[in-house]
């Protein structure tokens, strides 16, 4: 039988009405629920979608602030940032065939094998070689290999090596301060990077600047006090006098009598910042902040004054230093070479510990201690340098008579160089102390904290001029065209508790007398050569220094010259 | 009625033409802004390398071992020295 169609038993049968509408409803709803789903996208829950959009397009990006430079006095360059690249890896992702890696290996100056070790390492990320110079860079970017991206940075350079290493220090990898000014004026030299947020076309450009997040700040640069002439020249003496003299180290500080500057300071053995890779304790201290010493005779001027301003004692008051040696409770103390009577000035001129300690025992124990402290010994100087110390000065109660007079020439305190030189200030100045400074000063500081009266200090001028006479203990520092003045000091060594056989020589002085200009501290440790006496070792160092300086600054001279081997040259009158 | 629209439409498309070409000069302009504010940064880079190698061209104890080895100069001794006031 042939069924037809339109005759299917199928359709011939009633279906109910409420099932179309059942399924007609269905569909509405569907749409309905299609149309507020669209409806809350598009329209009130939009914020998040187009956040993802422009995610898409809009870039954030670093911008980078520079370090700022660290100049000399006169402008010379003495630390500059210059941007290096470090070339880093992701070692999954960097598969190198033997060929490229032996291509790559010269480029980062590292061998085949440790190149290959480093990019055998399980990590997610490993440097590879850090700072290199750019145009090495872009020899490696060039190979163009998988897995290899490098980023850039800054390095940190220091022209004039080790002679500026120990003030100036160094920074660390993040590009922050480490050590010296870098530390001290770590706030004013560091840059802040900022950020900005910018759409990118295809093609890596950008073509709109959305919004500034973080604004980038520059690292401002810094003058420092420091002249890097004379800084050269301190170094240059200080290391042939080290030589000459087989010492351990040695320190040199100059400063400017007139305004407090420290215009050098140098310390040996020192290190070259841009190659730190063996470094030694003893290369990084910075001597002349960290190392306490005994002064030794050098104090003996303080004593001088202290006895000057007390009235009892005056410039030309005899004292009897005969016979060379001096019995205090139950210890004796003697001078290197016995004198008779002098007067105060030649005391210092000769540098008689017996002078210096029956000047100090008239005293009380109260009012040494506070001359000593208000001349800045026992506290740090606090300019920021890292592991400064302030020397030890014990307090007055507990001082017996042998320890006050020890005390008068320099022994049983410690004291750093640079404090020394410090305090040389009250002689050069009319008696008062100016704080230092290791940037240049805008204008010269009017006065400053008064320790001794005005005519103390010239009386002291005139005794330290004495001592570079012939007769004195240091003509080894004298200059030709200057009136110099200065003290020196011979101290043995403290160690272990006891005095060893060991020296620390050292001479503090200014010139020219007239109208002192400059300080000059030099300390000689551990002279091992013929002569330890610091008018044989640190003085001739002063007088080189001094006068390289002296001249570098035009100081007009003081002293009648030599007579003049090109007097034959008449002077030009007209000469400006 | 109809010409008006027109018109209309004609101001709309130029205005719409006009922003496209207004908003693709503003881009090339920023891409050269951009490209200027590079060579910026660039020429600062080479300053400061420029002032490194001046720097240690001009290091003194270089300065000095040119002047003493090569020219034979020499300090001037002390009584060899003229000083003049300033008038």
């Amino acid at each position: 039988m042939r069924l037809k169609f339109a005759h299917s038993p199928l359709l011939s049968q009633p279906l109910p009405t409420w099932r179309a509408r059942l399924l007609l409803a269905l569909l509405l709803l569907g749409f309905a629920a299609l149309i507020g789903r669209s409806l809350y996208l598009q329209g009130i829950n939009n914020d998040f979608l187009q956040k993802k959009g422009e995610s898409r397009y809009e870039r954030v990006i670093e911008i980078s602030a520079t370090r700022g430079r660290i100049l000399d006095r006169h402008g010379d360059v003495l630390a500059v940032s210059t941007p290096v690249k470090s070339i880093w890896a992701i070692p999954e992702d960097a598969m190198l065939s033997p060929a490229q890696t032996r291509q790559l290996a010269p480029l980062l100056d590292m061998d085949v094998r440790e190149l290959t070790r480093k990019l055998a390492a399980a990590k997610d990320f490993v440097f590879l070689k850090r700072q290199i110079p750019p145009d090495q860079a872009d020899q490696v970017a060039a190979l163009n290999l998988p897995g290899i991206y490098q980023q850039r940075e800054y390095r940190r350079y220091y022209p004039a090596a080790e002679v500026t290493a120990h003030v100036i220090g160094f920074t660390g990898a993040e590009d922050a301060g480490q050590e010296g000014v870098e530390l001290a004026l770590n706030p004013q030299l560091a840059g802040k990077p900022g950020s900005r947020r910018v759409i990118k076309d295809r093609r890596g450009q950008i073509v709109e600047d959305v919004e500034s997040i973080r604004k980038p700040v520059e690292g401002q640069d810094v003058n420092l006090a420091l002249d890097a002439k004379i800084q050269y020249l301190a170094f240059s003496h200080l290391k042939q006098a080290i030589v000459d003299n087989k010492a351990k180290a040695g320190g040199i500080v100059v400063l400017d009598a007139k305004s407090g500057e420290v215009l050098a300071l140098a310390n040996l053995p020192t290190y070259n910042p841009n190659n730190r890779g063996k470094l030694v304790g003893a290369q990084l201290r910075n001597r002349a902040f960290t190392d306490t010493f005994e002064p030794g005779s050098t104090l003996k001027p303080f004593t001088a004054a202290l006895a000057l301003e007390k009235g009892d004692f005056r410039f030309n008051t005899p004292i009897q230093t005969a016979p060379g040696r001096l019995t205090i409770g139950s210890a004796t103390i003697s001078d290197a070479h016995a004198h008779g009577t002098l007067t105060v000035a030649q005391v210092i001129q000769k540098s008689s510990n017996i002078g210096v300690a029956k000047m100090a025992l008239t005293f009380p124990p109260e009012d040494m201690w506070s001359m000593l402290d208000s001349m800045g010994f026992g506290h740090p100087l606090k300019l920021g340098f890292p592991g400064e110390v302030g020397g030890r000065l014990r307090p007055a109660k507990n001082w017996r008579p042998i320890e006050q007079a020890t005390m008068s020439y320099g022994h049983g305190i410690s004291v750093t160089l640079i404090q020394l030189a410090r305090s040389y200030l009250a002689f050069a100045r009319d008696g008062d102390l100016l704080p230092l400074s290791l940037t240049r000063l805008e204008s010269q500081p009017a006065e400053g904290q008064r320790v001794f009266t005005a005519q103390t200090a010239r009386e002291l001028r005139a005794m330290l001029e004495m001592a570079v006479l012939p007769e004195g203990t240091a003509p080894k520092a004298q200059i030709s065209g200057y009136r110099v003045a200065g003290k020196t000091g011979t101290a043995h060594k403290v160690e272990g508790g006891a005095y060893a056989d060991k020296y620390v020589s050292s001479f503090v002085g200014f010139a020219p007398v007239s109208d002192p200009r400059l300080i000059v501290a030099v300390m000689i440790d551990e002279p091992s050569a013929a002569k330890h006496f610091g008018g044989d070792v640190a003085a001739p160092v002063f007088s080189k220094v001094m006068a390289g300086a002296l001249r570098t600054l035009g100081v007009a001279s003081d002293a009648p010259l030599k007579p003049l081997q090109m007097a034959a040259v008449p002077v030009p009158k007209d000469v400006r | 009625m109809v010409r008006i629209n027109l018109v209309l439409l004609l101001v709309a498309v130029i205005c719409a033409l006009a922003a496209v070409s207004s908003s693709h000069r503003a881009r090339k302009l920023f891409i050269g802004l951009e490209n200027e504010q590079k060579r910026m940064r660039d020429l600062d880079v080479e300053w400061s390398q420029l002032q490194l190698e001046q720097s240690t061209w001009a290091n003194h104890a270089r300065v000095e071992k040119i002047a003493r080895d090569k020219l034979a100069m020499h300090a001037p001794a002390a009584g060899r020295i003229v000083s003049v006031e300033k008038p």
